[in-house]
């Protein structure tokens, strides 16, 4: 019985880990893909700034540049873009490099709240600068649910329970 | 003024909870019982603290007092009064406090009914949730007070997060907080056994309806939060693996597991070093999921980091409960024992499954939950786990849960028979099996997804039924009404229970299987077909509610050449805020919803909208409501209701002498 349980419990373990690294989704900035490092055949999320002027929307099918300053992907999306998707706001986009050398999202995502900077895209941005934590306001990585906070008190506040959906 | 108030009443209620948490704990391991009898008073005492301090917040978003930082942030003049109510909690600190508010209102409610537990126990109870209370109080009093003045005020505030000025989000808190908050009277319970060293039949019994009103609250928490993103969040979805969602559902599976368990360990004295473990499992990850909601750990690690106070504090206090109660149970722990024996086929060995499945559960989404937060605090690069992780590990790890859920409670204790469960559920499995084959056809398209659920979910009620009809068949003793309601409420509860479940499946597999879901641009007079309907875009209208301007489209929708229904969804635009808010317009029926939100304009007529049918997708929060009404029966079973009556009565003679 003991024997029964461990072996089911090993074969439960590696179903989970095999899940668990295929489903892995990685990140990775403008200036990585620009330098090839991207995967080309697996979905991984890129994060950064939508460029300005570079939003193109024809029928349902959205184009668009994601910068983190240094460098540019463009993006295409069909689809609804979520409300708090702006050119100049951060964005991260989950979805695939095709050969074009576009990528392909299946999915954008944009936090909602307006002073809220998805973490990845700060990210992206950081990393561009070299590294610095940077002092622009834009780099201030505010919470979703504390927009009100920001504005008043520096006082960092979270999200409410279930309210970081994307 | 009144801020002062709260402020000082928290202190007064952390020098309570102080004396609370020692005195009464130390006094029962000494037997001394006058400290043991401070536990009742000083509980209710801290309880009418926390109110005032709760009060006083309230009154002072009521007021519109912006010379609070915490009003100032989270509310404004124009806003609803109810959406100032609720904003309350709308943040942190206020969440927060309404954490301790529940705490405390657990305290009382356990001074008020559980007069007939011998005083050691009470006074241990009572003490290890006090501590609870003491580690919230410092908390929020040197990190996150809700009562810092602003100065110079504020002339007006900045507003609730328009997402949360909704019914739903109103009630979504508190209900999860009821139920976070109330596994730790479960988590004192088992606390206090291993402090006293007496586990036993009794002490199950008393635990058992604190456990299942937490998990009853729980359950409608996580339903109201998934019904709430559904119709608000303006995509459709109702589940999305997101690690808020993660921490409110570790300790729902947790805790399911917990309630299975103190069913063993009432009815058999069996799994008693287990229950205890889980009882612990439970509060541990309401705990662990308060904070990955609330301390921004889950937003930026590093935003965690730069505000050390609290991360520091809270790292601490989740080290001092888990190890502690952890470094407990391994000392006292063996002292209590193991319980009656049981064979392999068994209702305890499907119950012991049954827990060690929810239990992987649990821990597949810790681990989805958190090795990104991991790997990220160590520097290592930013990944995230997709939803594909969680669903494919979830389906092979409750199918099993959902097929026993059939024979369990057909099982006799101690030593089942198989060959005579199986002759019982030979009809029930026939069903089930035509029934799935049916399904599909009839939606048109066959799916082995929709067919495996269908089975299962026709399983659960065929086999709770066939169960149900075994106890009540005519025969001696009585006709079936009578037999009916003769049944335990307890034994009710949990069919009604299973049976929810069953509801639950049968509105994920349906929607998974059969949903339409198409982003269109549509110009006036265009139509798009949607499962047996056509919508048909009228135009748009614009106008304003009470904070904030809306444009609003109108939509025909037919079946046939018939106009059955006018849908309207909204783009928002809140005075405070510079972006727009989707409000989807959702067209409600028992066999699905049609869901319509509009998405951008692309010219002057034409927009992109999104329009979704989703069949049977009510039936997901159905199911929850439902396996919430299964805990409200059995909660009022009769062998709980003897020890209500004797609650009650002290009820009435503390609300005589208040």
């Amino acid at each position: 019985m003991v024997a029964a349980g461990l072996a089911s419990a090993g074969v439960a373990a590696t179903l989970v880990v095999n899940a668990f690294r295929s489903n892995l989704v990685f990140f990775f900035t403008p200036s990585q893909i620009a330098a090839d490092e991207a995967p080309r055949n697996r979905a991984f999320r890129i994060g950064g700034l939508v460029e300005n002027g570079s939003v193109h929307r024809d029928g349902t099918t959205v184009n668009f540049m994601v910068t983190d300053t240094a460098k540019s992907v463009p993006v295409a999306y069909v689809g609804i873009l979520p409300d708090l998707f702006r050119e100049g706001k951060g964005v991260v986009a989950q979805g695939r490099l095709e050969s074009d050398g576009v990528f392909h999202a299946s999915e954008v995502l944009a936090k909602h709240d307006e002073n809220y900077m998805p973490p990845e895209a700060a990210e992206a941005l950081k990393r561009a600068r070299g590294g610095q934590p940077d002092s622009t306001a834009t780099l201030v990585v505010a919470q979703p649910g504390a927009n009100a906070a920001n504005a008043v008190t520096s006082t960092a506040a979270g999200t409410p329970p279930g309210g970081s959906k994307q | 003024m009144i801020p002062e108030i709260g402020n000082f009443a928290l202190m007064v209620a952390t020098a309570v909870a102080l004396v609370l948490g020692t005195l009464p704990i130390v006094g029962a391991a000494r037997g001394n019982v006058r400290w043991m009898a401070m536990a009742r008073p000083a509980a209710r005492v801290m309880f009418l603290l926390v109110v005032v301090a709760a009060s006083c917040l309230v009154s002072s978003f009521l007021h519109d007092d912006f010379s609070v930082v915490y009003v100032a942030s989270n509310s404004m003049r124009a806003l609803p009064i109810q959406y100032k109510l609720a904003a309350f909690w709308g943040g942190h600190e206020g969440s927060m406090l309404l954490w301790l508010l529940i705490l405390s209102f657990w305290m009382f409610a356990v001074s008020v009914f559980s007069t007939h537990l011998p005083r050691e126990m009470i006074a241990r109870i009572l003490g290890v949730m006090g501590l609870i209370a003491l580690g919230f109080l410092l908390f929020i009093i040197l990190t996150s007070n809700p009562f810092e003045r602003l100065l110079p005020a504020a002339a007006d505030g900045n507003e609730l997060n328009p997402l949360l000025q909704d019914p739903g989000m109103v009630a979504h808190p508190p209900m999860l907080y009821m139920g976070y908050v109330g596994f730790s009277v479960a988590f004192a319970f088992a606390i206090a056994a291993l402090l006293g060293g007496n586990l036993d039949a009794t002490w199950a019994r008393w635990s058992r309806p604190w456990t299942t009103v937490a998990w009853t609250f729980l359950t409608i928490g996580i339903c109201l939060g998934s019904a709430w993103a559904y119709y608000t969040l303006g995509w459709g979805g109702w589940w999305f693996w997101d690690p808020v969602e993660n921490a409110s559902f570790m300790p729902w599976l947790a805790g399911t597991a917990l309630m299975h368990s103190l069913a063993v360990t009432e009815k058999r004295s069996g799994f008693k070093v287990w229950t205890v473990l889980l009882a612990i499992f439970a509060f541990s990850l309401s705990l662990l999921g308060t904070f990955l909601v609330r301390s921004g750990v889950l937003t930026s690690v590093h935003a965690f980091a730069s505000d050390p106070r609290r991360g520091v504090f809270i790292l601490l206090f989740l080290g001092v409960v888990i190890g502690g109660s952890l470094a407990l149970f391994a000392w006292r722990a063996p002292k209590v024992g193991l319980g009656e024996r049981f064979e392999l086929v068994s209702r305890e060995s499907m119950l012991l499954t049954n827990n060690v499945l929810f239990l992987g559960a649990a821990a597949c989404v810790l681990l989805g939950t958190l090795y990104p937060l991991a790997l990220d605090a160590l520097g290592m690069g930013k990944i995230s786990v997709g939803p594909p992780y969680f669903d494919t590990v979830f389906v092979p790890l409750m199918a099993p849960a959902l097929f026993l859920m059939g024979i369990g409670p057909l099982a006799r204790w101690r030593k089942a028979n198989l060959p005579e469960i199986a002759a019982r559920l030979k009809w029930a499995a026939g069903v089930s099996v035509l029934v799935a084959i049916a399904v599909p056809l009839i939606e048109g398209r066959w799916s082995f997804l929709v067919a495996g659920g269908i089975l299962l979910a026709t399983w659960i009620v065929s086999s709770s039924a066939t169960n149900l009809w075994s106890r009540v068949r005519p025969g001696q003793g009585g006709s079936i009404g009578a037999k009916l309601a003769a049944l335990p409420r307890g034994y009710l509860g949990m069919l009604a229970a299973h049976v929810g479940v069953a509801v639950f499946i049968v509105g994920i597999t349906l929607v998974k299987g059969y949903e339409v879901e198409k982003d269109v641009r549509m110009d006036t007079g265009d139509t798009v077909a949607l499962g047996p309907y056509t919508a048909r875009f009228v135009g748009t209208t614009e106008g304003s509610g009470p904070n904030y301007l809306y444009l609003r489209g109108q939509f025909d929708i037919l079946r046939g050449d018939k106009v059955v229904r006018t849908m309207f969804p909204e783009k928002r635009q809140f005075v405070s805020k510079s972006e727009p808010m989707t409000n989807a317009a959702i067209a409600p029926s028992i066999t699905g919803d049609l869901y319509i939100s509009m998405g951008e304009a692309v010219s002057q007529s034409a927009w992109v909208v999104r329009v979704y049918y989703k069949p049977f997708v009510d039936w997901i929060w159905g199911g929850c409501l439902i396996m919430a009404c299964g805990g409200v029966l059995a909660l009022s079973d009769r062998r709980y209701r003897l020890e209500r009556r004797v609650g009650q009565a002290a009820l009435g003679a503390a609300a005589a002498s208040a």
